[in-house]
């Protein structure tokens, strides 16, 4: 029932001149998942980052990344393990073709073989055109395509973005979910860090919310949503009059947590679960008129905007 | 306890892997920088002009001593222009600085480390694999030069070099290669140490200007502070001589100065002090057999290779040490 773990950490922690950046904690991701590291500048997903891929060392802790301790077998992981930094770099000078090249040869990729993942990789982000340029004419969005074919050149298991899409315009960021999710659909486990929350949102399956170097929240949108707003559905109901009468039907409707009388004929109700074939039966039998009624998930916006609120207030109440 | 600490955090795999293609990488950015063409033109039309100067000055003096033609093309100067050893004692450290002194500090400004540091391979093969890429690199440059004096004396002094010729002038690559290592070690040292480039150029280029111009100065006052002379007795003055020579020898140009003058003048038969009764027997003027003058730089070849492992060490620590993240 429960698939094997690709990635799993338990009471991992780095301390960084006496600072705690990361916290005793425990992330435990599946085969084929996609998941979400989401949280503020500084709350520790870059560092935990490099803790999976071996280039920092746990101050105390254990990792398991596709079955093996990055610590003892940083290389066994990291032939296994793409990874795409924040703000990628690539040798300018190098062509694209060059510098995956060079990528493949650090894989000790046999030649022929190289040349092949290089064109298909290139192929696959849309590159091919550009590949005897040199990187120094690229645009943000070219590298950022360049990144997730430096990756592809080693064929990875498990594929690890650090704020895959900042600084990408609206289009280029779209086209690069897109990509994410192709490659989630080649069965490849994708973590991606990111404190841009609808991009999170469209790609990730499940999300973990980091706050001070621990995991505060972990969970798909809707739990989260269900854990720190209380409800998951927002239902906008359209009536021809009487909104306010018939507020006090729906109210009653089980599953639902509250509602708003926004005007006359227009109600916003908020619930636990999807309430549209309840909410239209009231009102239907108190009489109403129903004109038009949709239902909308929150926002990780909202859920993260709720939630940092509440526990900045929490801590100043301290 | 700490034994089972260690055996949980020793690494698994060859340091070494993925070697070669950084150094394969690395000699190729080198060799189509345009900062290395133009350090290469500068090495090589020096070499020609003094070459041929010194060719034309041999060939102007008839019945000069026929022995070691061809050596005298590296020492013979065409006043007031110094001769191509001289040229190479600073223009060696200037490219062994050019060579290295942007090579990690570049990598963290191109935000390349962190992705190529994420391929399976260890920090070692990195770092070790761009000193060894310098190396060559500077093997390759001085190597072709050496073919170009040696290609001149043919053509202007008419006659082919000698295989004692041949051999002290391959050990002088070997020693020129060297003393480009220590200089590249430091700056290799101060591209981990310094974020900006130009920072660790100049520190290079200021630890270089020290021990070139300073040092000598500083090594005579310091050799007067240890062993003063008091009252002019000669072991006063002998042991302030050998104080002075072993603090001007901390210097690499001083190593090289004096590689260079027992293997290109084969009848130095020694680089420190020479009292009379140690010459008792000796018939001077005589040169000395390749293996004696090997024998006695031997000990300033291993000073230069010692000197460039410990400098690349320091670089290796501190490398390894530093966080990937920019």
């Amino acid at each position: 029932m429960s698939p094997t773990p690709v990635i799993e950490t338990r009471g991992l922690t780095k301390v960084y001149n006496g600072l705690v950046a990361v916290d005793h904690l425990d992330l435990t991701i599946h085969e084929g998942e996609v998941y979400g590291l989401l949280g503020p500048n500084g709350s520790g997903k870059t560092t935990t980052i490099l803790m999976l891929l071996g280039l920092t060392e746990p101050t105390e802790g254990e990792v398991q990344v596709v079955g093996w301790d990055p610590r003892r077998y940083p290389l066994r992981v990291k032939a296994q393990v793409g990874y795409i930094p924040d703000q990628v770099g690539f040798y300018g000078d190098l062509t694209a073709w060059e510098n995956l090249m060079y990528t493949a040869k650090l894989n000790g990729i046999p030649r022929k073989e190289a040349y092949r993942r290089i064109e298909e990789a290139l192929n696959r982000v849309g590159l091919q055109d550009v590949a005897h340029r040199p990187v120094r004419t690229f645009s943000r969005g070219m590298r950022q395509r360049l990144g997730v074919a430096d990756v592809l050149i080693k064929n990875p298991r498990v594929i690890i973005m650090d704020e895959p899409t900042q600084g990408l315009d609206p289009e280029s960021a779209r086209e690069f979910l897109d990509l994410i999710r192709e490659l989630k659909g080649e069965g490849r486990t994708i973590l991606l860090a990111s404190h841009l929350l609808h991009q999170v949102q469209a790609v990730c399956d499940r999300v973990g919310l980091f706050r001070r170097g621990k995991k505060a929240l972990e969970g798909t949108v809707e739990e989260l949503a269900l854990q720190v707003l209380g409800m998951s559905h927002y239902v906008h109901v359209e009536v021809e009059k009487d909104a306010p009468r018939l507020a006090q039907v729906v109210r009653r409707v089980p599953g639902v947590t509250d509602v708003e009388i926004h005007d006359d004929c227009t109600l916003w109700v908020k619930s636990r679960k999807d309430v549209r074939p309840e909410v239209a039966k009231a009102v239907v039998q108190a009489g109403g008129r129903l004109l038009r009624l949709d239902v909308e998930l929150p926002s990780l916006d909202d859920i993260y905007a709720h939630y940092f609120k509440s526990e900045a207030g929490e801590t100043e109440n301290e | 306890m700490t034994m089972v600490r260690a055996m949980r955090t020793q690494r698994e795999g060859s340091p070494w892997t993925g070697l070669w293609a950084v150094v394969a990488k690395e000699m190729a950015d080198h060799l189509s920088s345009t900062r290395m063409f133009i350090l290469e033109m500068l090495i090589a039309l020096t070499a020609v002009g003094t070459a041929y100067n010194a060719a034309s000055a041999i060939r102007s003096v008839a019945g000069l001593e026929p022995k070691f033609l061809f050596l005298k093309l590296f020492t013979v100067a065409d006043e007031p222009f110094p001769s191509f050893v001289g040229f190479l004692g600073f223009l060696v450290p200037l490219i062994a600085i050019a060579l290295a002194f942007d090579a990690v500090n570049n990598e963290f400004n191109q935000h390349t480390l962190a992705r190529v540091l994420s391929q399976p391979i260890y920090r070692d093969a990195l770092l070790f694999g761009k000193f060894l890429a310098g190396l060559f690199t500077q093997f390759l440059i001085y190597s072709a030069i050496w073919l170009l004096v040696f290609g001149l004396g043919v053509w202007q002094l008419g006659i082919p070099p000698t295989g004692e010729e041949v051999g002290r002038a391959l050990w002088l690559l070997v020693a020129t290669v060297f003393y480009g290592g220590v200089w590249m070690a430091v700056a290799l040292l101060f591209s981990v140490r310094f974020r900006q480039p130009a920072t660790a150029a100049l520190a290079s280029i200021a630890v270089w200007l020290f021990f070139s111009i300073f040092w000598p100065m500083i090594s005579t006052s310091l050799a007067t502070i240890l062993a003063p002379i008091r009252i002019g007795t000669p072991e006063e003055i002998l042991a302030q001589a050998r104080w002075l020579l072993a603090l001007r020898r901390l210097a690499p140009s001083q190593l090289y100065a004096e590689i260079v003058v027992a293997l290109l003048r084969p009848e130095v038969r020694s680089l420190g002090l020479v009292l009379p009764f140690q010459l008792e027997g000796a018939i001077l003027g005589q040169p000395l057999p390749l293996s004696q003058s090997v024998l006695l730089i031997w000990p300033h070849l291993t000073g230069l290779i010692a000197a460039t492992i410990l400098l690349f060490a320091l670089a290796y620590i501190l490398f390894q040490r530093q966080e990937v993240r920019a």
